[in-house]
């Protein structure tokens, strides 16, 4: 559905995407992570055309990602990071809006479907504006697939929403996925990462790591030792300080430390072993994305070309 | 330790200083609108216009007839352009703007003059802006009678004394008792298009930019073209409203003449609603912020009224302002309503004005077009 490959975005002297490969299937949720400013909306603005890459290729079901953008439009959602609705119209004449731009036939119908489905049939002529941030978000997701796009691509849809209508949206993203739309989300939230079918990690624009979870973390090859003990969690700046420790974080009360070598993970909280029991874990999708962040270069100063 | 109120004071001040200083629009607005205001207000307006364009039609050779040419020629009040032989040939040239003034010496003139007949001199002059027919009326006179005094010597000297030996006879074209709002309202269907179209525009687009709908709008198919088309739309409309209420205010309550045809106007006014938008447009694809869109409208709605002809005799502006002015939309437009208003224009005298807005709207599409892309940043 999604096949990319090499896609480079420069911005005055700085480049923001650099060399990105990235394929995701039908029916597949993506999570697409990365730290703040590491090119992850600029990748998903070019895979649905907002944006023209300086170089690479690929397609987008089938269509060229360059000469297509149109068509791809018509057959992509895309929701945006900033609610990007129109806060002066109602929310029925928001999803109305979207229903003639992409000339849906049954409009009516369709959008009375949606409102019924969002759960706002009898709030319908409020205002968009003066929803709270949970029903903007689900309005807008419902403004994004009133077409039936083949691919849904969001962008941090679920910053500032409280958990309960993120697990709802969650459901919502994996029932849109089982009727085989094609879902590319990112996102910051490590429990969400957790929620997709497969995962790409992105920092300062270059990818650093995809597949499933489990794939990721093991190749990443960390290794991680759990550490519970009286101020075990103070410890953190002094063992990370020690030789074959990446990390040490507070966990809790506990203490998570991680490193590429168990033997030298071991030998580096010995000091420490009399006070607190440290027993192997596995790494978190965190300790790995940490890790893998602290390991790539920092290319996002800019630089003047 | 709490902070005294003229440390918080100094804390905004602080910051209004930053971020004013961060927002170059704001801070070069500050420093050209004075100059733009000083230079239009002390250069470029004239109460006293000079200069005007005048014809002379000369149906006679006489020596009284040559010097009042020259009397003429040498006011500064005056620029004769035209001279023309065949008569009717002045009132064609006052007809299409190219003239101010027409001065008839009859056939015979200086004959009559000298047989103590007191024969006419014809002004016909072109009262469409009474404020700058004035003044230039009465430098006629005088003209007239300087040029008479130095030629009626020995015994024609008794001609100059007594009532004057010709008959000064004045022809306000078009608004025959030179009241001023036959001038300005017409005029002022055109300084409203302008304020409303092209401001309404400008911040309609900046306004989808900044809120961040603006990326919506793109990725779904609809084309820069069609959003264009799209908020345009309801602008005319808004457009056409303002049109009937100026256009029936004119009629009932300022009784103003309507010589020209009504579907000449109105195909005139939604060439110029269409092409104020145009304008507004453009100016949102380079504005960043509706504060900036607001600012460059104002940069353009100022200049319109000042030098447009609207408020002060164009003709009176120096070549440089008057330059200025031609790029101006409204310009054109406030000639046009002139013309088919007061003048009765036809299709084909509007045919010049209705060309330069039609090429600016060309322009302004083909630069709206290409700065406004289907594609973000």
């Amino acid at each position: 559905m999604i096949d990319v490959r090499g896609l480079t975005k420069r911005f005055g002297g700085r480049t923001v995407v650099d060399h990105v490969d990235l394929s995701v299937a039908r029916g597949r949720i993506c999570g697409f992570l990365g730290p703040n400013g590491s090119g992850k909306t600029t990748t998903l603005r070019m895979i649905c055309g907002l944006l023209i890459p300086d170089e690479g290729e690929g397609t987008v079901l089938g269509l060229d990602l360059r000469t297509r953008r149109a068509a791809i439009k018509a057959r992509v959602g895309y929701m945006t990071q900033k609610f990007g609705l129109f806060s002066d119209l109602t929310i029925a004449e928001n999803l109305e809006f979207f229903a003639r731009v992409h000339g849906l036939e049954r409009r009516k119908e369709r959008v009375a479907e949606a409102l019924e489905q969002l759960g706002l049939a009898t709030r319908s002529d409020q205002l968009a504006g003066k929803l709270s941030g949970g029903w903007k978000q689900r309005l807008a997701l419902a403004a994004c697939v009133l077409h039936d796009p083949e691919i849904l691509l969001l962008d941090e849809p679920t910053a500032g929403v409280d958990p309960q209508a993120r697990r709802e949206f969650w459901e919502q993203i994996h029932d849109l996925a089982a009727g085989g739309m094609t879902v590319l989300v990112s996102t910051h939230y490590m429990d969400e990462a957790e929620r997709c079918h497969e995962i790409a990690y992105i920092a300062y624009g270059r990818m650093l790591a995809r597949g499933s979870i489990a794939e990721v973390v093991a190749a990443s090859g960390l290794k991680a030792l759990l550490g519970e003990g009286p101020g075990a969690d103070r410890l953190a700046k002094e063992i990370e300080a020690r030789p074959g420790v990446a990390m040490a974080a507070p966990f809790g009360t506990a203490l998570h430390v991680c490193g590429p070598d168990l033997a030298a993970l071991n030998a580096a909280v010995a000091p420490w072993a009399d006070r607190i029991r440290f027993r192997e874990a596995s790494p978190s999708l965190e300790d790995v994305f940490i890790n893998l962040m602290r390991g790539a270069e920092d290319n996002s100063v800019v630089v003047q070309a | 330790m709490s902070a005294t109120p003229l440390q918080r004071i100094g804390a905004m001040v602080f910051k209004e200083v930053r971020q004013m200083l961060r927002d170059r629009g704001t801070v070069g607005m500050m420093l050209v609108m004075p100059l733009m205001q000083l230079m239009i207000f002390g250069y470029a307006i004239n109460n006293d216009p000079r200069g005007l364009p005048m014809a002379i039609e000369r149906g006679d050779n006489s020596v009284f007839a040559r010097s009042i040419d020259a009397a003429l020629r040498n006011t500064t009040y005056f620029k004769v352009t035209e001279l023309v032989e065949s008569p009717g040939a002045g009132e064609e040239l006052l007809q299409n703007g190219k003239v101010q003034f027409v001065v008839t010496i009859p056939a015979d003139f200086g004959r009559d003059l000298v047989r103590g007949r007191r024969p006419q001199l014809l002004v016909t002059a072109d009262a469409t802006d009474p404020a700058a027919t004035g003044p230039a009326i009465s430098a006629i006179s005088e003209a007239v009678s300087t040029a008479l005094g130095h030629d009626l010597i020995g015994p024609l000297g008794s001609r100059a004394e007594g009532p004057s030996p010709v008959d000064l006879v004045l022809h306000r074209s078009y608004n025959p008792e030179g009241i001023t709002s036959h001038n300005v309202v017409p005029g002022l269907l055109a300084i409203v298009l302008s304020m409303t179209m092209v401001m309404l525009t400008a911040l309609s687009v900046t306004r989808e930019v900044e809120q961040g709908t603006m990326e919506n709008l793109l990725a779904t198919p609809l084309r820069p073209f069609e959003v264009m088309v799209g908020k345009i739309v309801p602008y005319l409309a808004i457009g056409v409203v303002q049109l009937s209420v100026i256009l029936l205010a004119a009629r009932f309550l300022f009784q103003v003449p309507f010589a020209g045809p009504l579907p000449l106007l109105l195909g005139a006014t939604l060439l110029f609603m269409i092409t104020s938008l145009g304008l507004g447009f453009t100016l949102s694809t380079l504005a960043q912020s509706q504060l900036q869109a607001m600012q460059m409208s104002f940069f353009y709605i100022l200049p319109s009224v000042l030098l447009s002809g609207f408020a002060f005799p164009y003709r009176g502006m120096p070549v440089w302002a008057q330059t200025l002015a031609e790029v101006l939309p409204t310009t054109h437009f406030i000639r046009l309503v002139r013309g088919i208003m007061l003048k009765g224009w036809g299709l084909l005298d509007a045919v010049p004005e209705m060309g330069v807005l039609a090429g600016m709207l060309v322009l302004l599409g083909v630069i709206a077009v290409r700065r406004y892309q289907d594609t973000v940043a």
